[in-house]
């Protein structure tokens, strides 16, 4: 209860003694850089892999003359879009740019940087910590498109590659029955996603005090309590939006 | 001028300062000493604000800062300068952007001004040409010079130094100490420096208070410092074996 006071008020000294609004557009901008272009490498190889294998698995599971080919595409497809892209790619962010932004916080904090912000009178926990969080909201959601996208992408190449299903029976299965609110939905667990890696990393980063090895834990739990959070919150929408 | 009255402050329980009283005189350098773990780095933070003093108060030229509100505290904040003991440079910006960055965030300056404003400074500091040169490729005393002239930028009338020598040779500490002291009699600044260095207390120490386990036990001038009639201080100036023969 204690952290959860005090990360509310972390969260409260985000709007509150800001700069002028032309600094914040700078920042959130070489933000976007470091969390959103910086990613597409990690990104794109997870999601291809991700799509390749799901289908092969799926295609596995689905054995059965009863059952039409295309059936796999849409599996593919609805796993991608429902969970695999938003959820896993999460864990991946969280992992990627979670402890990048505790690194970069905890390292600030224990080099004094973060108390010169203070003593020339800025917020810096408005300065430093509300653009990172702008722009993983933004660049996260893009992030989770692309995702789906090359992971249905890389099912449809891993078919033609197998020979599993016919390019024809993968395009019908991904337009099959196609529901557009799933789309909705995970962009909605993209948002709230990337609130919670950027906030729970650098709330704790800006918490860090010690030195190197401090910076390496305060790191590690960016992490650990991403990921469980990213979960809690996948169960909570799903029971919420899908229930 | 800066008045501190009664300065209390704890940490889990234990009492670091022990109600410090004392005036930081303007275009002087005032100096508080002590041995390590005295509470010396503590007591600037208490008056620069990074930690809240339990108990007393911090006066900017007569305006409370220890308990005015957020926005009266920016105010006085904006007016200081500091320089911090590992320098606290931005890693991700260069010397330039360093130096700047209080104008960029501070003010409405034009481009051009900032510009011209951020070399008169570096080259009051006595560096030039390592305005594209990142602070991990700059020495210790470079970024020294550096951090002074980030703290100067922006004109300010308080300008604090923590531990301005520490890692430093007895010739670079001795330039720094001698700039510190030139800007601040230029600029007419009170500045308010916290050290255990003999030699910055014999160079520059026009002000000086003497800290002894949360304590204030002495206060005086670098003149009258050898002679205080304080055990502890003499323990502390004369700890060296050429003080001990000088004495």
């Amino acid at each position: 209860m204690k952290s959860l006071g005090k990360f509310l008020i972390f969260a409260g000294q985000l709007f509150v003694r800001r700069e002028n609004f032309s600094t914040y557009v700078t920042l959130t901008i070489d933000e976007c850089i470091k969390v959103g272009y910086n990613s597409l490498f990690i990104v794109t190889i997870v999601s291809v892999f991700m799509g390749a294998v799901t289908t092969i698995q799926t295609a596995y599971n689905l054995v059965s003359p009863f059952i039409p080919d295309y059936v796999i595409s849409l599996v593919v497809r609805d796993m991608t879009v429902l969970e695999l892209a938003p959820t896993i790619m999460a864990i991946v962010y969280a992992g990627k740019v979670g402890s990048n932004i505790a690194g970069e916080l905890g390292t600030m904090r224990i080099t004094e940087q973060i108390d010169a912000l203070e003593v020339m009178g800025i917020n810096s926990t408005s300065y430093l910590v509300l653009p990172k969080i702008i722009a993983s909201m933004l660049m996260y959601p893009m992030l989770v498109v692309l995702s789906a996208f090359l992971s249905i992408y890389g099912g449809y190449l891993t078919s033609l590659a197998t020979g599993i299903i016919s390019g024809h029976d993968y395009i019908y299965g991904i337009r099959y029955d196609f529901i557009e609110f799933n789309i909705a939905f995970a962009l909605i667990k993209a948002f709230v996603f990337a609130f919670l890696v950027a906030a729970i990393s650098a709330y704790k980063g800006y918490f860090t005090s010690g030195g190197a090895l401090e910076v390496g834990q305060s790191s590690t739990a960016a992490v650990t309590n991403s990921c469980i959070a990213i979960l809690l919150a996948d169960y909570l929408l799903a029971q919420l939006l899908l229930g | 001028m800066i008045e501190i009255n009664n300065i209390k402050k704890s940490f889990q329980g234990k009492e670091i300062l022990k109600g410090i009283n004392g005036t930081f005189e303007p275009g002087k350098c005032n100096l508080i000493i002590g041995s390590s773990g005295t509470g010396k780095s503590v007591l600037l933070k208490c008056i620069v604000g990074l930690f809240k003093p339990d108990e007393g108060d911090v006066l900017y030229d007569g305006r409370d800062f220890s308990h005015g509100d957020k926005e009266a505290q920016t105010e006085i904040r904006r007016e200081i300068g500091m320089l911090f003991q590992g320098s606290a440079l931005f890693d991700s910006k260069n010397v330039e952007q360093n130096v700047m960055f209080p104008l960029n965030v501070l003010t409405d300056m034009g481009k051009e001004e900032k510009l011209d404003r951020v070399n008169f400074c570096l080259q009051r500091v006595g560096l030039e040409n390592v305005n594209t040169k990142m602070p991990s490729e700059i020495s210790g005393g470079m970024k020294k010079r550096v951090g002074i002239a980030r703290a100067i930028v922006n004109q300010p009338n308080y300008l604090f130094c923590d531990e301005p020598n520490s890692g430093l040779d007895p010739q670079t500490s001795m330039v720094i100490d001698e700039l510190i002291d030139e800007i601040t009699q230029e600029y007419q600044m009170t500045t308010t420096i916290v050290t255990h260095d003999m030699n910055s207390v014999i160079e520059i120490g026009q002000k000086v208070m003497y800290l002894y386990q949360g304590e204030k036990l002495w206060d005086g001038t670098n003149k009258d410092i050898t002679h205080s009639g304080v055990k502890e201080l003499d323990d502390f100036v004369f700890a060296n074996r050429m003080m001990k023969e000088f004495r």
